[in-house]
């Protein structure tokens, strides 16, 4: 079809621009329409072109694309390039990508009808799909750090979409900050790896990780470093605060001010991965450093139990939701460390279609409620939103693991993997997952049962007006719901299990943990089927269904209960519905700090030296040695003689008493 | 006589020309004169050297100073000559102009 | 030692010591006049001395070209300027200690610098005198009309300069002067002079 894989690649990240740049800067002229028929065009190209080079590179078996399209700058030796590496890992990523997002541009024709802002949205969202699709199709570190700042700038931009909104902002400015703070590791991380590799491309710097395997660095004196464990840490710490890991979490469920369509896109499915993704794709580094897959197992792990108790207690639809991507982005963590990565970015994808499906769902909720976030405020909703109460319940289904949808498939690959694991703080990450699978199973079905079943507990006025919203908004539903339900069963073999990503995930054989897994279910025909039979016997399952029972016995059988039980355990709800301190902490002493550090500079270091002292001090030195110097000027030449003359007896003193 | 006596010689005569500059600092004339007696010491250091080093270069440099000398002494008394014409004086204090 | 060189070093002596004493009398001299004098004095001293260095040439010119020439522009133009010496020397005692030690001081240093520790006869014996033959003359004109002789265009073309400035600052026209034009005497017409007037024959009484 195509001669040139290269003009491909080039129109599906163009493609979106197009559409980003039409919707952006002309939005006035082309209208609402000619914005939404113009980014959704874009990303459609971008997604139809992204299955052919799915089914090129995936299905067809082509050789994996590696090139430059345009050289940047030549510094030192060291070029700085736009490049293309396409292999099954970021066709795969591509796919998924461009599939999400042109399934939120089209609920977005739904979700923001009556708002102003339409033309930004869209020109935003399709802005965002350029900058994704840059970052997983990189072929260097240098263009992954620019799609991954590209994707923070979206993100703050959607987050604080509406401006007027303070929380709104206040979001914003937080996710900014605490991406900065990732940011700067992430961005040391590829300063070490061009200071150590010489080269910020995959390949070269891949090729040459022998060469520095063994090299040491001590920041500290008298400390010796592995230099990989400290590229691999540095580079981590960029993706805890892309992909929200402990501390760096703290920004993700404020994002959910922003409006729902990008929460799904941006904080559930794709940029949030992006760490996951960029952890993938460094394999080859971290495989070598023991020390960082413990980091990031252990992060991950924490990650995963403690985000998700805090959807226990939380009653905003979308904040639970959120709770949930962080504990799910802890999963995936979890089997980073664990030398998994072929389960981490395949519960990346099955995460992405059902999070994505569940977070449309919510806002589909939200737009039958008016707008009404509190779940306290909702219940019995089945029967008015036939449409939105099935998918959502098969997102449910399908985040908490039953046999046979999406994320059964990833999340056993996952916790197998972890018990399979034996890297320091493979135990205790095994625990955590485990636990995991009841507190998810939990908070699912408890949102669940409080939005669609029980009581009705809206008032009059927004009963009266509920109903299913239109097909822009059920359609994608609808389209999500489907691999959310079939795409585990279709790809667990080859992707966690097979070899489907080929060379792009290096794992080393003593960390094959998805090998050691494999051989459970050697003999089986399909690992698929194998999978599901055993889950019967295995703990997840019985745990997931003992949290959707007590979900169901808290807040169907007995909803009087958990008051109680709130009552009860207040120290622990405390701390829960305090998320931790987590944001206090930061409050009152990274921000509080700041402003004391702040105040600090402004009263001495402002005020007294550089005001006082050097730039009124410069001032008047200058003054007063002008002065003196218009008095030495004088005019009279004997006073230019004298001056002559006690010249020439230094310069003879200084040869008669030569200085030692 | 060793080199260091002609030496000296021209090193007191320096000496007591710039005293004359010092001294006489009002009276433009007597600072002229001053210039070539110091012009006369460097002159004399010259000689002193090419005849104790046996090299007739130091004589020809004399030869170009007293040209130049000749020059600028002409020129310079030109000057007063111009100056005191505009300012009926050759008192170096009045000579202030520049002096904002 | 050789009474004959002793009685040359003597004269040195006495040169120098009277040409240092007309050079105090150049910068003390109530009168310009005296100080030209003086000046005149310590040149025709100096060049003494210069002749016992062997630069008969230079020693001549000195006289010719500064006794004869620059000294006697200098008592020109003080004799021409009407110079109120009164105002001119006031200040001369008040500043005489800071002169006088800055004089001494630059003095020590200097003999300090190049007294017989650096310039002794130790590290600079005295050469031997040329015979009477040897013409100082002959030889600097070999090297001046040789080695030198770019140089010495310049410096012909220095005192052009200086010929030319001079004339070119001091040179004024006053309206007042009367001043003979050439041009114009030789482009006379008859009718510039004369007047052919016609009139009537007058009888003589």
């Amino acid at each position: 079809m195509f001669e040139d894989m290269q003009t491909v690649y080039i129109w599906i990240v163009l493609a979106p621009l197009i559409g980003a740049i039409i919707a952006g800067l002309f939005g006035k002229v082309v209208g609402r329409t000619g914005a939404h028929i113009a980014a959704i065009a874009g990303v459609a190209i971008a997604f139809i072109l992204s299955l052919y080079v799915f089914k090129d590179i995936v299905i067809d078996g082509a050789q994996a694309f590696n090139g430059a399209v345009y050289t940047w700058l030549v510094s030192d030796g060291v070029r700085f390039e736009v490049g293309f590496l396409i292999d099954s890992l970021s066709a795969m990523m591509m796919v998924v990508v461009t599939f999400v997002s042109l399934m939120v541009h089209i609920y977005t024709i739904g979700y923001m009808k009556d708002d102003d802002g339409y033309q930004r949205f869209f020109s935003y969202i399709a802005l965002f799909t350029f900058s994704m699709l840059m970052l997983v199709m990189s072929n260097n570190f240098l263009q992954l750090f620019f799609g991954w700042e590209a994707v923070g700038l979206v993100s703050y931009l959607l987050i604080g979409f509406w401006y007027k909104k303070p929380t709104a902002i206040y979001a914003n400015l937080k996710a900014f900050l605490v991406n900065r703070v990732g940011d700067f590791g992430f961005l040391l991380g590829i300063a070490a790896v061009l200071m150590y590799f010489g080269s910020l491309d995959y390949a070269t710097v891949f090729n040459n990780v022998d060469k520095v395997n063994n090299l040491t660095m001590s920041i500290i004196p008298n400390q010796d470093w592995s230099v990989i464990t400290v590229i691999c840490i540095l580079l981590f710490i960029g993706a805890m605060g892309k992909s929200a890991q402990i501390p760096l979490h703290v920004w993700l469920p404020d994002s959910m001010e922003g409006p729902t369509p990008i929460s799904a896109l941006i904080h559930a499915a794709t940029m949030v991965t992006a760490g996951i993704y960029m952890v993938a794709r460094m394999s080859p580094l971290f495989e070598l450093s023991t020390t960082a897959l413990s980091f990031v197992m252990v992060i991950g792990a924490t990650t995963a139990l403690f985000m998700g108790m805090l959807g226990l207690v939380q009653n905003d639809i979308k904040r639970v939701i959120a709770y949930s991507t962080l504990s799910q982005l802890g999963y995936m963590t979890v089997a980073l460390g664990a030398s998994a990565y072929g389960a981490a970015v395949f519960h990346l994808m099955t995460h992405a279609f059902f999070k994505a499906l569940l977070f449309l769902g919510a806002g589909a909720v939200i737009i039958a409620m008016h707008h009404e976030q509190d779940m306290r405020k909702m219940g019995g909703l089945r029967k008015y939103l036939p449409i939105t109460w099935f998918t959502s319940m098969i997102g449910s289904l399908a985040l908490i693991g039953t046999p046979g949808f999406a994320g059964f498939f990833s999340k056993d690959s996952i916790i197998e993997a972890v018990g399979h694991s034996t890297i320091p703080g493979a135990s205790y990450a095994y625990f955590a997952v485990l636990a995991g699978v009841f507190i998810t199973a939990l908070y699912s079905f408890r949102l669940y049962f409080m939005v669609f079943h029980g009581k009705e507990r809206m008032d009059e006025h927004t009963r009266s007006h509920l109903h299913e919203p239109s097909w822009v908004v059920t359609l994608p539903l609808i389209l999500l719901a489907i691999p959310s339900v079939v795409i585990g069963y279709l790809y667990v073999d080859s992707m966690a299990f097979g070899n489907f990503f080929g060379d792009a995930i290096f794992v080393l054989p003593q960390h094959d943990v998805l090998g050691e897994v494999a051989k459970m279910f050697a003999g089986a025909s399909s690992i698929a089927w194998a999978m599901m039979l055993h889950s019967v016997f295995t703990l997840p399952f019985w745990l997931a269904a003992s949290g959707v029972a007590t979900a169901w016995f808290l807040y169907m059988k007995r909803p009087d209960i958990p008051a109680v039980i709130q009552q009860r355990f207040s120290l622990i709800y405390t701390i829960l519905i305090n998320k931790y301190g987590f944001d206090r902490f930061n409050e009152i002493v990274f921000a509080g700090g700041s402003r004391a550090i702040g105040k600090i500079c402004w009263r001495y270091f402002d005020v007294k030296l550089i005001d006082t002292f050097v730039i009124n001090g410069s001032a008047k030195t200058v003054g007063w040695v002008s002065l003196i110097l218009r008095r030495m000027q004088t005019g009279y030449l004997y006073t230019y003689a004298f001056a002559m003359i006690v010249g020439l007896c230094g310069l003879l003193l200084i040869f008669v008493y030569p200085l030692k | 006589m060793a080199l260091s006596d002609y030496l000296i010689f021209s090193a007191i005569l320096f000496s007591i020309s710039v005293a004359g500059i010092f001294l006489n600092r009002k009276n433009v004339i007597i600072i002229l004169m001053s210039i070539e007696l110091m012009l006369l010491a460097v002159n004399t250091n010259f000689i002193a050297f090419s005849y104790y080093l046996g090299d007739v270069a130091g004589q020809v440099f004399v030869f170009f100073i007293l040209t130049v000398a000749a020059a600028e002494a002409a020129i310079g008394l030109a000057i007063l000559i111009v100056l005191f014409r505009n300012k009926r004086t050759i008192d170096v204090e009045e000579l202030d102009s520049l002096n904002g | 030692m050789n009474p004959e060189i002793n009685i040359a070093q003597y004269i040195t002596y006495v040169f120098a010591a009277f040409s240092l004493a007309s050079a105090l009398m150049v910068i003390t001299a109530k009168n310009p006049v005296q100080a030209a004098l003086a000046l005149v004095l310590t040149f025709f001293l100096s060049a003494g001395i210069w002749l016992t260095l062997e630069a008969e040439f230079l020693a001549i010119t000195l006289v010719l070209v500064y006794v004869g020439a620059v000294m006697v522009l200098f008592l020109f133009v003080v004799m021409m300027l009407d110079i109120n010496m009164a105002q001119l020397r006031a200040g001369f005692i008040r500043y005489l200690p800071i002169g006088l030690l800055v004089a001494v001081l630059l003095a020590v240093l200097l003999i300090m610098v190049v007294g017989p520790a650096h310039f002794g006869l130790e590290q600079f014996a005295a050469p031997t005198r040329h015979a009477a033959d040897y013409s100082n003359v002959r030889e600097l004109g070999r090297v001046m009309y040789t080695v030198y002789v770019y140089p010495f265009e310049i410096a012909s073309v220095i005192l052009l300069v200086a010929i030319i400035a001079a004339i070119a600052l001091t040179l004024r026209r006053r309206p007042d002067t009367k001043r003979q034009d050439p041009t114009q005497q030789i482009a006379v017409k008859r009718a510039d002079r004369m007047r052919v007037v016609d009139m009537k024959a007058e009888a003589k009484k």
